[in-house]
């Protein structure tokens, strides 16, 4: 049985011998690229602008500025169109800009014949400023008398959700209120292949953009907007893509490059930023301050928590306004007994845009909510594992919005596998008063998550069989593989409801906005949940078509045969091979006079979302002295439903749990708040864990299957990277007994840290 | 600009040509079609253009193309003989070390030179670590491709190949 078994990977034969073809692999005779000309203040109008030396360079085919691009503002974040148009994402660019927002900012672009070229032409514009006071906190930026970065002001977005009892008598009913306040950095999300797109016109004079994207029909769309062309006139291919984690759930180069080659008569021209650039220059994830305010009762029930956060979207909206939403909607569901208020402001600044990154402001706020529930348990006197599964959504609490469904729910389970896989309650005991230079200590943090992103948006997804000549089948989906492995999950899928081989599926891996079905891609840990749907009804179609069509051949009524292992069989004992589908095929396709091609094509919306859940169990070291922690043991207990992929799951997992390393101990985009400088946008200087960083990493599954799902299956994508953070640093915590309340906790952080604790000679 | 007439073996195949004295060997690599060879920084930074040098591996962004003259070049394209993959890329694939694949080529070269000089020692986690630190991955926390190198070390021992 294919689900649930660990098969080979679709694309992971051609990624390691080297035959996956990436965006930048492709090339058109006579394509040109170009480079953009970016502003080196933070804040400021262009004066001047100089392009004539730029032009007399040989080589260089053309230069635009700000004062060539359309005047239409639109908004790149990668989300679905949206009827409503209160909730439309917020419009807030132009191609170019005369009124640079961030070190970076575009101001002009050149195209060449090569790149060399491209880049001395870009050097040769002149660009004269006018420097504005710059903003990089939200202090500054939210001043009274702040220069405003977009015109209405620096607020982008405030935000509140309420959820049960009112939040103040919540506080009333509790024996203890704590309060705290945190603070998580701009963290970047470094995937290894930079962004890049490159346009072309064809002979329909039809814009056809080759992007390394996760939304291609998202994309396709906000390219029409752009350039005030119907929709349909563009077209965007995704060839394999070397990354995302929600930096490509955004419109970055595609415009340009599309308006590139509309302005050149269609020459093919590329773009491909540069390390340096995709790193400030692209989406960042949102700096935030999160202060946390709970009421707990002596036993450890949490009557209330009120949270208030202030995003940092830098210079443009992108994600900004939808971002606390997203995260403030999905945390109620750990804790769904608590009365919570959640409010938010997000606000304009001037340092590079921040977007979508994996788990989209979950990680902050669980970075705020799990430090203080820590806080809260030493209050108390309670162990931080028992307070959490005191309070814990339980089976069959949660529902679908009608009420008809409950979802599974599985986190105590969760908490429970992981404290004795990490063994809690015996070191606990053995790690009592210590005092030595290097201490020990326990972490934990929970999470909740979604499976997509209804009824925010609507959830929509597309899938076509079509069965071959030789018994296979191609699939073609509008669900985008980004390295995630879901080309793979979703044809395990069909393989499995077909009841053929799982290597007789061939998944067109490619997007192609033309052709490929309908959905609008890979974001919001969704696509093997709300695709599943689609794949599920497109086999059962193709199955009763092929049942049929054999049927119509034999004379053996429909309901007596099966598909099974790719063979049609007749029911029964000993069951009859009737034919092979492959013979079944062939006389579909080629009869004279009857059959046809038999496909299956569904598109399907989803109407549920269902909430899935896990935790972070930590142990650590803490050398006080050198400030330094050393993970030694660190596991993630995911309740994702049903794993379809066990191998897979786990690199999802690992990927996650690394990042989160990253964030909770070494990362952070450094910007001087006096110019805004952006200090270390590099990948020397701007700290990736490398394979040395990185303890082991463990996993686990509570499957519980998701009856929402026909294959039992939730998101899993980007939970991982929530919990281990908050997991960290209840760790240290625990070892030291100082709560770092500030992201990343690098030895610097520590020793002012242990300096003012009196852990370290002041 | 200045060319230079070089001869190279790539992949066990001999070319003769003249190059801008500019162009890196990741570039040459990449306009000869070896597109395995990707540039994830062009700086030295990541790794994805780790390529084998005599053996050794280099990241081929920072490595002239005029310096590879007279010498042997490895990519992932010429790991695979007759369809058969190597130890290392069948490590990858088993222990689920790709994901974007973006890295996957040069953690292979990487991992295929440091097999090579480390025959039959056993390995530890920290060796293993130290000898990939030169290659950066965002997806798979280098949980599974520690594990490959294991894998593959694994396979080498038992087929006494190489
Ligand atoms: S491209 Fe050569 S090290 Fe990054
Ligand atoms: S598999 Fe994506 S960077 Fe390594």
């Amino acid at each position: 049985m294919s689900v649930g078994t660990a098969v080979i990977r679709k694309d992971a034969r051609a990624k390691v011998t080297g035959k996956a073809r990436y965006t930048d692999d492709q090339s058109m005779a006579g394509m040109l690229v170009a480079r953009y000309v970016r502003s080196p203040v933070a804040h400021g109008l262009v004066r001047e602008i100089d392009t004539s030396a730029a032009l007399a360079l040989p080589g260089v085919e053309a230069v635009f500025t700000y004062e060539h691009v359309p005047t239409t503002l639109f908004a790149t974040a990668g989300h679905p169109y949206s009827l409503d148009p209160d909730h439309r994402d917020v419009a807030d660019r132009l191609l170019l800009t005369g009124h640079v927002r961030y070190q970076g900012d575009e101001v002009a672009i050149v195209v060449a014949r090569d790149e060399l070229t491209a880049k001395r032409a870009a050097a040769l514009v002149r660009v004269e400023y006018d420097e504005l006071p710059v903003c990089t906190t939200p202090e500054a930026a939210l001043a009274h008398g702040a220069p405003a970065i977009h015109e209405g002001g620096n607020i982008l977005e405030r935000t509140e959700l309420t959820f049960g009892p009112p939040v103040a008598e919540a506080m009333e009913a509790a024996d203890l209120q704590l309060d705290g306040h945190y603070n998580t950095p701009v963290v970047l999300h470094c995937h290894l292949e930079n962004h890049t797109a490159f346009a072309y016109m064809d002979d329909n004079d039809h814009i056809v953009i080759v992007s390394s994207t996760q939304i291609p029909h998202i994309c396709r769309r906000i390219v029409g907007q752009a350039l005030d062309m119907e929709w349909s006139r563009i077209r965007v291919i995704k060839p394999h893509i070397g990354g995302g984690f929600g930096n490509k759930q955004d419109v970055v180069l595609e415009p340009m490059v599309a308006f590139l080659t509309l302005q050149l008569g269609g020459v093919p021209v590329r773009i491909t930023l540069d390390r340096e650039e995709c790193l400030v220059a692209t989406r960042t994830r949102h700096s935030q301050q999160v202060t946390v305010r709970a009421g707990l009762k002596r036993d450890g029930t949490i009557t209330g928590i009120e949270m208030d956060i202030t995003s940092n979207t830098g210079a443009y909206a992108s994600h900004g306004h939808s971002i606390p939403m997203a995260a403030g909607s999905k945390f109620r569901h750990l804790y769904p007994r608590t009365a919570i208020r959640f409010t938010a402001t997000t606000h304009y600044a001037n340092i590079p845009a921040a977007g979508a990154m994996r788990a989209y402001g979950s990680p902050q706020l669980f970075f705020g909510l799990e430090c203080l529930l820590d806080d809260a348990a030493r209050s108390l006197g309670v162990d931080p594992v028992e307070l959490r599964l005191h309070n814990v959504a339980r089976a069959g609490e949660i529902t679908t919005p009608d009420g008809g469904t409950r979802y599974a729910v599985a986190i105590a389970r969760c908490l429970e596998q992981g404290r004795d896989a990490i063994g809690w309650q015996r070191k606990k005991k053995e790690l009592q008063n210590q005092d030595g230079p290097v201490r020990r200590g326990l972490g934990v943090a929970a999470f909740s998550y979604g499976s997509g992103t209804y009824p925010a948006c609507v959830e929509i997804a597309g899938c076509r069989l079509v069965l071959n000549q030789d018994g296979s089948v191609h699939m073609q989906i509008g669900a985008t593989e980004i390295g995630q492995g879901s080309d793979t999950a979703l044809a395990q899928m069909a393989a499995r409801t077909l009841g053929i081989d799982y290597d007789r599926i061939h998944v067109v891996s490619q997007q192609d906005t033309d052709v490929t079905p309908f959905d609008t891609g890979a974001y919001a840990s969704r696509q093997t949940y709300v695709a599943a749907p689609a794949v599920h009804e497109a086999a059962e179609r193709l199955r009763q078509k092929i049942l049929a069509a054999c049927s119509g051949l034999t004379g053996t009524p429909a309901r007596e045969l099966e598909l099974a292992e790719g063979r049609i069989i007749r029911a029964g004992e000993p069951a009859e091979e009737i034919m092979s589908l492959g013979e079944l095929a062939l006389s579909e396709y080629y009869h004279k006079e009857r059959g046809g091609q038999l496909v299956a094509e569904v598109s399907a919306k989803t109407v549920t979302n269902a909430p899935s859940f896990g935790c972070t169990f930590v142990d650590l070291a803490v050398d006080i002295e050198l400030c330094q922690v050393t993970i030694h043991k660190i596991i993630n207990v995911h309740d994702a439903g049903r794993i379809i992929h066990p191998l897979s799951a786990a690199g999802q997992v690992h990927g996650g749990m690394a990042m989160a390393i990253g964030m909770a101990l070494f990362e952070e985009l450094l910007i001087d708040p006096a110019g805004g400088r952006i200090c270390n946008g590099n990948l020397l200087d701007y700290k990736v864990p490398t394979c040395t960083d990185i303890p082991e990493l463990d996993c686990a599954f509570v499957e519980e299957p998701d009856p929402t799902s026909p294959y039992g299956n939730k998101s899993l994508g980007e939970p991982p990277i929530i919990s281990p953070a908050p997991a960290i640093r209840n760790g240290i915590l625990d070892a030291t007994g100082v709560a770092i309340n500030e992201l990343p906790m690098t030895p610097k952080l520590l020793f002012r840290e242990f300096r003012k604790a009196g852990l370290l000679p002041g | 600009m200045q060319q230079l007439p070089i001869t190279l073996r790539i992949n066990g195949r001999a070319y003769s040509m003249d190059v801008d004295v500019r162009t890196s060997l990741l570039e040459l690599l990449r306009g000869l079609g070896f597109t395995s060879v990707k540039e994830g920084c062009g700086v030295g930074e990541c790794g994805a253009c780790t390529v084998l040098v005599d053996g050794v591996a280099v990241d081929s962004c920072l490595y002239l193309a005029v310096w590879a003259d007279k010498r042997a070049i490895r990519t992932v394209e010429g790991e695979c003989a007759d369809g058969r993959l190597s130890p290392v890329q069948e490590a990858y694939i088993e222990e689920g070390a790709v994901q974007c694949g973006f890295c996957t080529p040069g953690l292979v070269m990487t991992t295929t030179s440091f097999l090579e000089q480390r025959e039959n020692t056993p390995l530890t986690r920290e060796e293993i670590a130290r000898g990939h630190a030169g290659n950066l991955c965002r997806c798979t926390g280098y949980q599974t491709i520690i594990r490959a190198v294991q894998r593959a070390a694994d396979k080498q021992r038992r087929s006494g190949r190489r």
